[in-house]
């Protein structure tokens, strides 16, 4: 009868170890590369995933400036490729659920830029506010800036 | 001087999206925003933006299928493309810049195919901008593991004695696919061999059409 | 040359993907001296270390689920991530 009830106590207590991510990943119970918390969720390959959409879209014009913005303040030495990559894995999954690739991009460029000290986040604040008065849509407000 | 957007075409051949009338994004604010400061501030200006951008527009597979198509008639240029694809690229008039290309051969037994599971490094100096299905989870996350299943849902069925040989592109290497020349071509000009390399085939989710 | 790649797994940016920690393959080229990204990423002063191409045959890596033994993947690993004798 002990015997029973030991073995019942211990079906319970292994369910709910290997249903407890931590715990079951510190106890090497877990090699599920979904779930491994030893995995960060960009470094994808080998996990579960839908088939493939093979649908491509026409780069916008703002996607376009944001993806020159990158090189050119690369190539001028405000940060490098890996600072750029590094803010954007630590953005986390959600920001790669819910934001398109671009919008990812400029928010880390922005991050890279302020961290850099090319201009700070008063500046930028600022600067979003006056750029939200001039219209409602992405024509309205993007103006050329005529150099002196 | 003033560069015309509206008119202009992206490297799909395909109009701008009339982007323009639907509400400012966050994003989209942050983005003139940023441009605003930095040629405020004197850090880029704004021919170097437009420049950047037709760099950019100028970059497309027909920059690969230049490379392809020259390596598929010349066998010196062939030999020189796969010991230094950085070097060979840059005979054709393609710089790769500070990073180093690597040209992968298919053979008959052998079929390569590229992908960055970490992140999305292309080789966009030869090919221009990478596909959305390159960046997403469905493409990283299993061609590394199931790359014949994947292959087949880009229409690609390769048999069992083709092996493949998939190339994680983890660092500072950018690689381009050398697809095998279609049978029947012999004839062909390079103008029309160029014709029939694909982009697909290039990253190695594909072939090259066939005559 | 047979190498291990080391099983470590720290946070931040890693350019070592962890489907390869701890596994065996063959050292396919030599590539030269790149820059840590490691320390690129944070603006730290960036050594440069040596990088190879090493390749893995598919059943090393996911054992019998593999659709093909004779695939391959290639990747760039950097020395530090390589396991010394």
């Amino acid at each position: 009868m002990v015997y029973f009830v030991f073995r019942y106590f211990e079906i319970i207590l292994k369910s709910f170890i290997a249903n407890w991510p931590i715990t079951s990943y510190q106890l090497g119970m877990t090699s599920d590369r979904n779930k491994d918390l030893k995995v960060r969720w960009h470094d994808m390959g080998g996990k579960t995933a839908d088939p493939i959409q093979l649908t491509e879209h026409d780069f916008e014009l703002w996607e376009k400036r944001v993806d020159a913005l990158m090189v050119l303040s690369s190539s001028k030495g405000y940060f490098t490729v890996d600072g750029l990559r590094r803010v954007l894995e630590d953005m986390g999954e959600e920001a790669y659920k819910e934001m398109a690739y671009y919008e990812r991009w400029i928010a880390s460029i922005n991050q890279n830029l302020i961290e850099s000290g090319a201009y700070n986040i008063q500046e930028l604040g600022e600067k979003m506010a006056e750029v939200a008065k001039r219209g409602e849509t992405y024509g309205d407000c993007s103006i050329e800036i005529v150099e002196q | 001087m003033p560069h015309d957007h509206e008119s202009h075409l992206s490297s799909s051949g395909h109009p701008y999206r009339k982007d323009q009338d639907k509400p400012l994004t966050y994003w989209q604010n942050m983005e003139i925003s940023v441009r605003e400061i930095l040629i405020q501030k004197g850090i880029v200006s704004n021919l170097e933006i437009h420049q950047t951008i037709d760099d950019m527009d100028n970059r497309s597979p027909a920059n690969g299928a230049k490379v392809v198509a020259r390596a598929w008639t010349d066998q010196n240029y062939k030999k020189r493309l796969l010991e230094n694809a950085s070097d060979a690229s840059k005979e054709l008039g393609f710089d790769i810049g500070a990073l180093k290309l690597i040209a992968l051969e298919n053979t008959e037994t052998i079929h390569n195919v590229i992908v960055c599971t970490l992140c999305s490094c292309y080789p966009r100096n030869l090919l221009g901008l990478p596909p959305d299905w390159y960046k997403q989870r469905s493409y990283r996350s299993r061609i590394v593991k199931f790359p014949r299943k994947v292959l087949k849902e880009f229409g690609l069925h390769l048999s069992d004695d083709i092996s493949i040989r998939v190339h994680d592109s983890t660092a500072d290497m950018r690689y381009i696919v050398l697809p095998l020349r279609p049978k029947g071509t012999e004839k062909l000009s390079v103008e029309k061999l160029e014709a029939l390399v694909t982009r697909d085939s290039m990253i190695g989710v594909g072939l090259p059409k066939s005559i | 040359m047979t190498v291990k790649i080391k099983s470590l797994f720290p946070p931040g940016h890693v350019r070592t993907p962890s489907y390869l920690r701890g596994k065996v393959g063959e050292i396919e080229r030599e590539l030269g001296y790149f820059h840590n990204p490691e320390q690129l990423a944070y603006d730290l002063p960036a050594q440069k270390i040596k990088l190879y191409r090493v390749r893995f045959t598919m059943s090393e890596i996911w054992g019998e689920e593999v659709e093909c033994a004779s695939d391959t993947i290639d990747a760039e690993i950097y020395e530090h991530w390589i396991e010394k004798d």
